[in-house]
């Protein structure tokens, strides 16, 4: 406990950094992800072709393979970034093909009706995926949307790896300068996670009561 | 084993033929060659951990897989370098032949609790000596005495002649080593970037991403002799980093016995060959003149 | 057909205009990739006696790439197999009717689905030791894995056994069934094959994850290709390196692809047999598998 409270500084900037790099990737992520899903129900084939080839690509590789070529395999075409910017990006493309695929579940579980009533209304697929099936997606996704964003809240531990000093990076730090003391290390860093794990889960499980529709 | 080391290391010349020509790949054939002459006709006193491990035939040794002329397992898995050099040493006067040691990886976080947990039997890994170690486990040696250094591009553009001069550059290292710790207390004023393993570093290095890279010299070298064209080491030590092997906290016995090994392989010159196969092999240099073994 | 009825047939003009984009969209896609492969080549990247040393073994390369995934596939294969069945028990446990097996079970999941997997394998290796467990790179790997992938297939068979009509629970009690048997013939049956599409999206994340195995050192697939990249660095700097890291990408992508395409055969079997899994979404144009609920 003491060793906690001696360090807490340390512990309090790996949280902030955990969280801003959670808060930015999320942003990342959900914009990207909307626009592929849009993308994946559309009427021109190479739109679904690319968005489904994004999705497909980013769900089947590891993350640190995905942060590795943000990291160093972009420098092999002449761009080099930022290494938290690397990190928000990786975190934040990587968890938009699982955002995709969520909010897709979402509108295919729109009884088709729907859209039938508002095509018939004389709307256009645009304007019938804005006011009619997406809010009623939204809706049915808030489960897996919030499982999918928590999820990314504990990926970004593999951000340690690629120089962002976020919450994990303590372990080796912290581990190597004080060896006896690693289970209050651990303690400290779980607790960090779950500050920002816990109350989400609360908030989606809220929200899902909240939102639910009966059908 | 040998024999597929030495294959090993013939692919890895055959590579070089095939791309560019490099030094370093017609080296690594000479450094699979070495070993030492086990010796057949040991006896020590009953219930010692020699007796015991000559007893068994085999002894398991914590090294590091990654670390280019210390410990570092090629495609085959098996580690070359001078840390296992000096385990297969120590290993012969137990009787031991080299094909009959275990080696298990060891990284940074998990060297004395692998030790204190008897999981090896020792542990030889670019291990630095220092009082909050030896509150854990003991340790045998020096062996070989680093310092931490500075890698610049080649050409050293910035002009960085030692620690002082990162002030407001961005420097790499790893996260959880000692010489990031140096940085952080010593030299605040410089930026740290902290990787997992020293090749990202390097990579870092070479795309731009960072100003310089610190840790031991003799990592570096090992870095520098990858990329000679690209790197440079800046050759100002600034803290001396004495390697020692690790074993069970108490085992005065066993401590004795590496020591007197080790002095023993200073004097006919095993230790020198040993590093000309190795380390010295990679970095181009001449055996350093031994370091004085410290019996605490 | 694509499912959600979103557009009309589209009329001669607007074929016409998605013409003309996809074209302009295709020539944009091209334009990136021969932008990238231009980049990659003016960097030497290219170059085929760089790719070569993954196919010749020589290099000792391809032994080595192909020794850690069977390394990869072990810890795979038992943590799935692990994972799903207390998945499965965990999720029965959590809609018990008795409290005191309803709220430590739950306690249980809402503990590993907040913590990185990270930081659990972290724990079982270095910490576990402290109090007198110790666990091979392999055991607590796998009880890494196990242990997270546990909570989240939990949530998935238990949002699985929610999503089966009343009727079928009502109709098992009706027939005289006991809650164990209504459980164990009615409701699982039917909530695995529902939720097959998402236990599948999870068991390749469980996959992937064995990468983390680099933490405690276990020799998996990117570990390995991280080995090969130090001992190749050494030799030649960064000659190998980028090569290397795309061959672990490109198997981990191959191998989880032909995962998802054996769930989505055994989707289909299951299908014909008659008994239409209800909500599974009709097979999408694209054949892209999904992670529905």
């Amino acid at each position: 406990m003491q060793f906690l409270i001696d360090n807490f500084d340390l512990f309090w900037d790996a949280f902030l950094t955990t969280l801003s790099l959670s808060l930015l990737a999320c942003l990342v992520a959900l914009v990207l992800g909307t626009l592929l899903a849009a993308m994946r129900v559309s009427p021109i084939a190479p739109l679904r072709g690319l968005a489904t080839f994004y999705v497909e690509t980013f769900r089947n590789t590891p993350l640190t393979v995905v942060f590795f070529f943000m990291i160093f395999g972009l420098p092999q075409i002449d761009f080099v970034i930022g290494f938290f910017t690397g990190a928000v990006l990786s975190v934040g493309l990587y968890t938009a093909a699982f955002v995709c695929e969520a909010l897709r579940s979402g509108i295919n579980s729109v009884s088709p009706g729907q859209a039938e009533a508002a095509r018939a209304l004389g709307l256009t697929f645009g304007q019938s995926l804005r006011e009619v099936v997406l809010p009623q997606a939204f809706r049915t996704v808030v489960p897996p949307l919030g499982n999918v964003l928590i999820a990314m809240v504990k990926n970004t531990s593999i951000a340690a790896g690629f120089s962002v000093s976020e919450l994990s990076s303590l372990l080796p730090r912290l581990v190597n300068a004080s060896a006896g003391d690693l289970t209050a290390i651990l303690v400290g860093v779980v607790v960090g996670y779950m500050i920002i794990t816990l109350p989400s889960a609360l908030a989606v499980h809220r929200i899902e009561r909240r939102v639910a529709i009966l059908r | 084993m040998r024999i597929t080391r030495y294959a090993a290391a013939i692919a890895a010349t055959g590579v070089v033929l095939a791309g560019c020509s490099s030094d370093a790949g017609e080296t690594t054939e000479d450094a699979a060659g070495g070993g030492a002459e086990v010796a057949d006709d040991v006896s020590f006193d009953e219930g010692t951990t020699m007796a015991e491990l000559a007893e068994s035939g085999t002894i398991t040794v914590g090294t590091k897989f990654d670390q280019p002329g210390f410990g570092l397992a090629g495609p085959d898995g098996v580690p070359e370098g001078f840390d296992v050099e000096m385990a297969e040493l120590i290993a012969a006067e137990l009787g031991i032949a080299t094909d009959d040691i275990e080696w298990v990886e060891t990284v940074s976080a998990n060297r004395e609790s692998f030790i204190q947990n008897e999981d090896v039997d020792m542990v030889v890994a670019t291990y630095t000596i220092n009082d909050s170690r030896k509150e854990l486990i003991d340790f045998a040696g020096p062996y070989y005495e680093a310092g931490q250094d500075i890698m610049v591009a080649a050409g050293n553009p910035l002009g960085i002649e030692g620690p002082d001069d990162l002030a407001g550059l961005n420097v790499c290292s790893v996260e959880g080593s000692t010489p990031a710790e140096e940085i952080r207390t010593n030299y605040p004023e410089a930026t740290l970037t902290l990787f997992d393993v020293y090749s990202k570093c390097a990579d870092a290095l070479r795309n731009g991403q960072v100003d310089a890279v610190t840790t031991d010299n003799v990592i570096l070298t090992g870095l520098v002799a990858g990329a000679p064209d690209e790197f440079e080491l800046v050759g100002n030590p600034f803290t001396e980093e004495p390697y020692g092997i690790g074993i069970t906290k108490g085992d005065d016995e066993f401590r004795s016995f590496i020591n007197d090994t080790l002095e023993a392989s200073f004097e006919d010159g095993s230790w020198a060959e040993a590093w000309d196969r190795t380390a010295g092999a990679i970095t181009g240099t001449d055996a350093p003149e031994p370091p004085s073994v410290d019996r605490y | 057909m694509t499912t959600p009825v979103l557009f009309d047939v589209q009329g001669p003009r607007a074929r016409a205009r998605a013409r003309v984009g996809s074209a302009i969209g295709a020539v944009l896609v091209l334009a990136i990739i021969v932008f990238v492969l231009l980049r990659l080549g003016g960097n030497g990247q290219l170059e085929p006696e760089r790719w070569a040393i993954l196919f010749d073994p020589a290099s000792g390369v391809p032994q080595a790439l192909g020794r850690a995934l069977v390394r990869t596939l072990q810890v795979a294969a038992v943590a799935m197999v692990l994972a799903t069945l207390l998945g499965l028990l965990l999720a029965v446990g959590r809609l018990s009717d008795h409290r005191w097996v309803r709220v430590p079970v739950s306690a249980v999941i809402e503990f590993f689905r907040a913590i990185p997997l990270l930081v659990v394998i972290f724990a079982l290796y270095f910490v576990l030791p402290k109090y007198g467990v110790r666990l091979s790179t392999f055991t607590a790997l796998t009880g890494g894995l196990v242990l997270y992938n546990m909570a989240v297939l939990a949530e998935i068979f238990r949002a699985g056994i929610l999503s089966i009509d009343k009727g079928q629970r009502e109709a098992g009690f009706g027939l005289g069934l006991r809650k164990s048997q209504v459980m164990t013939l009615i409701l699982l049956p039917q909530a695995t094959r529902r939720m097959l599409p998402v236990l599948v999206a999870q068991l390749v994340v469980l996959l992937k994850d064995t990468s983390l195995g680099f933490i405690i050192s276990y020799l998996e697939l990117l570990r390995q290709a991280r080995g090969l990249v130090e001992y190749f660095n050494s030799l030649f700097g960064d000659r190998y390196t980028f090569q290397l890291y795309v061959a672990a990408g490109l198997i981990y992508i191959l191998i989880n692809v032909l995962l998802s395409m054996l769930a989505r055969y055994t989707e289909r079997r299951t299908n014909r047999a008659g008994r239409k899994a209800v909500t599974a979404e009709p097979a999408d144009q694209m054949g892209a598998g999904a992670g529905a609920p």
